[in-house]
């Protein structure tokens, strides 16, 4: 199938028959829930509550600082044990409320809310910013402040990103399969923010039983449409996206909005919802465990605050000894050290890898293929030398900024040089230094 | 779990492609010419293959493992010169001469610039040049059986005209791999279809090369003298094999066409001044401008407007 599609990018192996057949499964934790105040890009929450006290399941632990921040709800009842710092997954230990689980799950009473369509568009930002619903594809961003756009008539599309272009992961696919009615139902809401806007579905075309779930679950929705993307690397980054859906290109200090659309993920469609329909906030999320080193691999709804230690025993245990455990997929995800971390709402999945490939950098031949598939055409060679040699002039020069951090160019490098992560290590030391 | 070495940044798969891979998909392009010479020049053709692959390799093995460097020569780059420059030879020529070509193809060119991706010159080509100043008597003298020393190409630089079917075919004269147009594009093809080389750089020599020789040349667009302008000497071999040398050529996309470009001008003019290894003086000509083009064809990034020229702090603005 041809369709539109950016220039570059990578095939890797796409790995998903592990789980794409598992139905979403609900797990509950066993230990102690941790739940970090900072799960999304902005302001660290602030916990309303104190060591000692007992908590329900939905009930505001942690409240909003600023305006872009979000709050953090409990997942299960029990008693707050303490506020203390914890290692996450990025590595760096950050502030957290952790709860020991009593088992009841008692419900902390859910805000009576009548239809969300008698609300003010207000009002249901507020809800929206209320349930802590952030961007779970990977970015944290709240999401309450991604649809407060200056002016929403000119939001053309709302894109629902449900390519999931990392290899193994398969959430995304599961709740488009299992659960299309509620995606659409969370992009009528988030649609209701933009009159003018149309809302795309935007799938790779690997994905075939979610496309016909919605193809059929949108067919008496006029405002909306399934596009099918070609299945390649990264199809699901957000810029790479918004050219396939709409032909326009933005610099990574564009925000979507400049480009008249708006970018969700699948799962933080499905959190809109809830937070409106049910008026429920996001406590739990879909999470893929998988990987060769499992004997279940499957598609779990976790709890936000579990522990990723407990997840390979849920999916069966391990088949063969592990080497490598990574969170989110091999693409991008970040290589855990240590399980002992949370589930947070970012966290899409647990990969269990049987083999840890250890690359032995040599010598770069100047080949090109990294500049073949990078998305954004950088050089990336170039780029990772100037990196190395701290030349900052020259790296803005040749945009090293721009870098998506899509990693394809360390794929596809045959000298197996780690191009992205010097690249992204220079880019990341500069816009600390507030410098562009 | 916690002593174990882990690889710790992403992606945390690879692709299948390493540089030893790319060589060999390199060498068994190749075949297709070497086999061919082989067959029609008989076995001294493979013992010059075999002295210059195994030169090439042993010293680069030497410098690495003397200047305690690590050993890389497994990567088969090697490999690749010795058959290249073996390629070019005249069947005539003595073993030595392989000899000498490849110690300074690698010795020199390569590993004193810093060994593999480090080499400014396509090695094979510069160790070419070597015996060709050196021992022009013997490298031009590619008399064989019943040819002469002259090749069809040098007849043709005289100004007479001459059958390209020969040429095509592979059934004269000329550098061991470079008789047989038909046998180095089957090689041509072979890396287009592994995916080591990409269209643009052939491509645009070839155009530029035909398109510069029917402007200049003199004899408008005369299809018989421009068919074997193409197929004679070693144009294909050039442009299909070592124009391409990644480690020589820009690597940027905008650079590679233009430097295909260049080495096309290039090789048509010198061929009409009546030098018959044009194109070896071209590629190594295109190889020495490679870091001012990439100067000048930066890529323009993703959605960043095309009037960027000085990047600095004010066009970070959005729109």
């Amino acid at each position: 199938m041809a369709h539109v599609t950016f220039k570059g990018g990578v095939y890797p192996h796409k790995r998903k028959r592990f789980t794409r057949e598992k139905t979403l499964e609900e797990y509950l934790p066993k230990g102690d829930l941790v739940y970090p105040l900072l799960q999304h890009i902005g302001g660290m929450a602030v916990p309303v509550v104190e060591p000692g006290e007992r908590v329900l399941e939905g009930q505001l632990i942690a409240r909003a600082s600023g305006d872009i921040s979000a709050p953090v709800h409990a997942s299960v009842s029990g008693i707050v044990r303490s506020i203390e710092s914890r290692l996450t997954v990025s590595g760096k230990k950050i502030p957290s409320i952790v709860v020991e689980n009593d088992g009841a799950y008692e419900k902390y009473p859910a805000e009576e809310i009548g239809p969300w369509k008698e609300l003010e568009p207000g009002e249901r930002l507020r809800r929206i910013r209320d349930a802590g619903v952030v961007g779970m594809g990977g970015a944290g961003f709240p999401t309450h402040v991604k649809l407060a756009v200056r002016n929403p008539k000119r939001i053309r599309y709302v894109i629902v990103n449900g390519t999931e272009c990392e290899p193994y992961m398969t959430g995304d696919y599961r709740r488009m399969v299992e659960e299309p009615e509620h995606l659409v139902e969370g992009l009528e809401i988030v649609l209701g923010f933009f009159e003018r806007a149309v809302g795309i579905l935007a799938l790779e075309d690997n994905k075939r039983d979610a496309i016909t779930a919605l193809q059929l679950a949108v067919r008496e929705e006029p405002r909306m449409e399934v596009r099918v993307f070609e299945t390649k690397y990264p199809q699901g980054a957000e810029r790479m996206l918004i050219y396939s859906v709409s032909g326009m290109e933005i610099d990574s200090t564009q925000l979507p909005a400049d480009a008249g659309c708006i970018v969700l993920n699948v799962e933080t469609v499905c959190a809109i919802r809830q937070a409106l329909v049910e008026g429920r906030p996001l406590i739990q999320r879909a999470v893929t465990v998988t990987g060769k080193a499992l004997k279940n691999p499957r598609n779990l709804l976790v709890r936000l605050g579990t522990s990723f230690a407990e997840l390979p025993e849920a999916a069966g245990g391990f088949a063969r000894e592990p080497r490598k455990f990574v969170c989110g997929g091999p693409m991008r995800g970040t290589a855990l050290p240590d399980l002992d971390v949370p589930v947070v709402k970012t966290s899409t999945g647990l990969l269990c890898m049987s083999k840890d490939y250890l690359f032995k950098p040599s010598a770069c031949i100047r080949c090109g293929s990294c500049a073949e598939v990078c998305p954004i055409h950088l050089l990336p060679a170039r780029l990772a030398e100037l990196a190395s040699q701290d030349k900052e002039e020259e790296f803005r020069h040749m945009h090293g900024m721009e870098c998506l951090g899509c990693g394809s160019c360390s794929y596809v490098c045959p000298a197996r040089r780690a191009l992205a992560p010097a690249i992204q290590g220079m880019r990341k030391s500069l816009l600390a230094q507030g410098k562009r | 779990m916690g002593e174990k070495k882990y690889a710790w940044t992403f992606p945390h798969v690879k692709g299948t492609m390493s540089t030893a891979n790319l060589m060999r998909m390199v060498l068994a392009a190749l075949l297709p010419a070497a086999v061919f010479g082989v067959f029609h020049f008989g076995p001294e053709a493979l013992a010059h293959m075999l002295v210059c692959v195994v030169t090439c390799m042993l010293t680069e093995f030497v410098f690495e493992a003397f200047a305690d460097r690590p050993l890389a020569v497994t990567d088969c780059s090697a490999a690749v010169t010795g058959l290249l420059l073996a390629l070019m030879l005249p069947v005539g020529a003595p073993l030595w001469l392989g000899i000498i070509g490849s110690v300074f193809a690698v010795a020199v060119v390569k590993m004193a610039f810093g060994g593999i991706g480090k080499n400014r010159l396509n090695p094979a080509l510069c160790g070419y040049c070597l015996l060709l100043w050196l021992f022009s008597d013997i490298m031009r003298d590619y008399s064989f059986g019943d040819f002469g020393a002259e090749t069809l190409l040098g007849q043709l630089l005289q100004g007479e005209t001459v059958d390209p079917l020969p040429m095509i075919l592979g059934n004269t004269n000329g550098g061991i791999g470079q008789t047989s147009s038909l046998a180095i594009l089957a090689g041509a093809l072979l890396l287009l279809a592994f995916g080591v080389i990409r269209l643009r750089i052939p491509a645009a020599a070839a155009v530029s090369f035909v398109l510069t020789l029917f402007l200049f040349g003199g004899r408008g667009f005369d299809q018989l003298w421009l068919t074997t302008q193409i197929c004679g000497g070693g144009f294909l071999l050039g442009i299909w094999f070592m124009a391409v040398d990644c480690v020589t050529s820009p690597i940027n996309r905008q650079g590679q066409v233009l430097y295909g470009l260049l080495i096309g001008v290039l090789a048509a003019a010198l061929r009409l001044r009546g030098i018959e290894e044009a194109i070896v003086y071209a590629i190594l000509v295109g190889n020495m401008a490679v870091p001012l083009i990439e100067k000048i064809t930066v890529p323009r990034a993703f959605g960043q407007r095309r009037l960027v020229k000085v990047h600095n702090d004010k066009n970070s603005g959005t729109a």
